[in-house]
């Protein structure tokens, strides 16, 4: 079973989130913050990432440029899930590593869609 | 809906002349949340008024609207990307090579809203940034005047463009307009939209390289289906590609074309010399 991190500040978009991944037979970890998934990914790196930008302690885009700077060679797909939604922020995702980019709101279909594209279901 | 089932019958018999769409048992149901729309648009109420309206000899533009409004509108950006892959890493290099200057003609036959039609252009934009000596024009046809108008204007809601496009693309591709994303001038210049009615006769002196028909013609009869994929492979170049939808095939027409291996869908015409061969 492939493994997804679901990294928001809110609650309510984690359990959003889990309920489709799940669907797609996803085992779902959460973190309400980029310090806290980065903890949760050292000690096991999952498959996926679903990223929220901002968030409090450490943002999004920090995290994800830690996450591509740890040692060990492994590489999860990072999903940006974000309210931002001007070109240059998803210019800015994808160019410090992210595989996909997803906007708020969103639904099965469209998480569906872009996890298809980001070749993980 | 509590239809007249004389108007129902009648409407049946529009909706089969007009698009070769066939009204079963299986697709009736189709009529209440595809008119209800247009119904309400016209002042009729409901459905039932206006299937009765039709019937008592409504005009032109009306029975157009609604025999257009009948037709399924499902489509996303690079639906099957696998078979946009394709198209623009080997089927759009490899027509392009054999064509002077690189002019490939492509024909999104049933294109809806255009999503397909803009897919091409841009795997066409991604095979010539990939160094293929290619020159792509897109024609988006379909039936439905209110469908080309929107895939015309290019511009999409972010839902929409959320459906099977890449981010990367979305980009590259698109600018954003207040909270819609449109379709950007670079890629306006490759397609050009128009009507056809796929059940009328649309023979023309213009041969295309390319053809998608995709999910279009397992609305028809058989006997609709087989003439629209014999007028078709007509319009199609003699080493032209079809693209029907996933589970397709032009099983209609024999020998004609051949499936490309790993790419369901996608069929090469057979020329007489290659069949010969």
């Amino acid at each position: 079973m492939k493994t997804c991190l679901v990294v928001d500040d809110s609650r309510i978009i984690r359990k959003i989130a889990r309920r489709i991944l799940e669907d797609f037979a996803f085992d779902v970890a959460e973190a309400g913050d980029g310090a806290e998934a980065l903890a949760r990914c050292r000690a096991h790196m999952p498959d996926v990432v679903l990223l929220d930008w901002r968030m409090p302690v450490m943002d999004g885009l920090a995290f994800l440029k830690s996450l591509r700077a740890e040692p060990g060679g492994e590489r999860p797909k990072v999903v940006f899930c974000t309210s931002e939604n001007e070109p240059e922020r998803i210019s800015e995702a994808l160019d410090a590593g992210a595989d996909e980019y997803v906007m708020k709101p969103f639904d099965g279909d469209i998480l569906g869609s872009k996890l298809t594209v980001a070749g993980v279901v | 809906m509590a239809a007249d089932p004389e108007d129902l019958k009648h409407f049946a018999g529009l909706l089969k002349a007009g698009s070769g769409f066939v009204l079963t048992r299986e697709t009736v149901h189709l009529v209440e949340g595809r008119l209800a729309p247009l119904a309400r648009r016209e002042g009729y109420g409901t459905v039932d008024a206006l299937l009765a309206a039709l019937r008592k000899g409504a005009d032109a533009r009306l029975k157009d609207a609604a025999v257009g409004a009948m037709a399924s509108t499902e489509t996303f950006f690079f639906r099957d990307l696998a078979v946009f892959e394709r198209l623009r890493d080997h089927v759009l290099p490899a027509l392009a090579q054999a064509r002077p200057g690189g002019r490939v003609r492509a024909w999104s036959a049933g294109c809806a809203t255009g999503q397909e039609a803009w897919s091409l252009a841009i795997a066409g934009e991604e095979a010539a940034a990939n160094g293929a000596k290619l020159s792509l024009e897109v024609t988006g046809t379909d039936l439905s005047r209110a469908c080309l108008e929107k895939a015309e204007a290019g511009l999409y809601t972010q839902f929409e463009v959320q459906r099977g496009l890449p981010a990367r693309l979305l980009v590259r591709w698109f600018d954003k307009v207040d909270e819609m994303w449109r379709v950007s001038s670079r890629l306006r210049g490759d397609v050009r939209f128009r009507r056809v009615n796929l059940v009328e006769d649309f023979a023309g002196p213009q041969r295309f390289d390319l053809i998608l028909c995709r999910n279009v013609l397992d609305g028809f009869d058989a006997e609709t289906r087989a003439t629209v994929l014999r007028r078709l492979a007509g319009r199609l170049a003699d080493d032209g590609v079809l693209v029907l939808g996933a589970g397709e095939s032009p099983r209609e027409l024999g020998q004609t074309f051949a499936a490309l291996p790993n790419a369901r869908g996608v069929f090469v015409k057979l020329s007489a010399a290659r069949k010969a061969a």
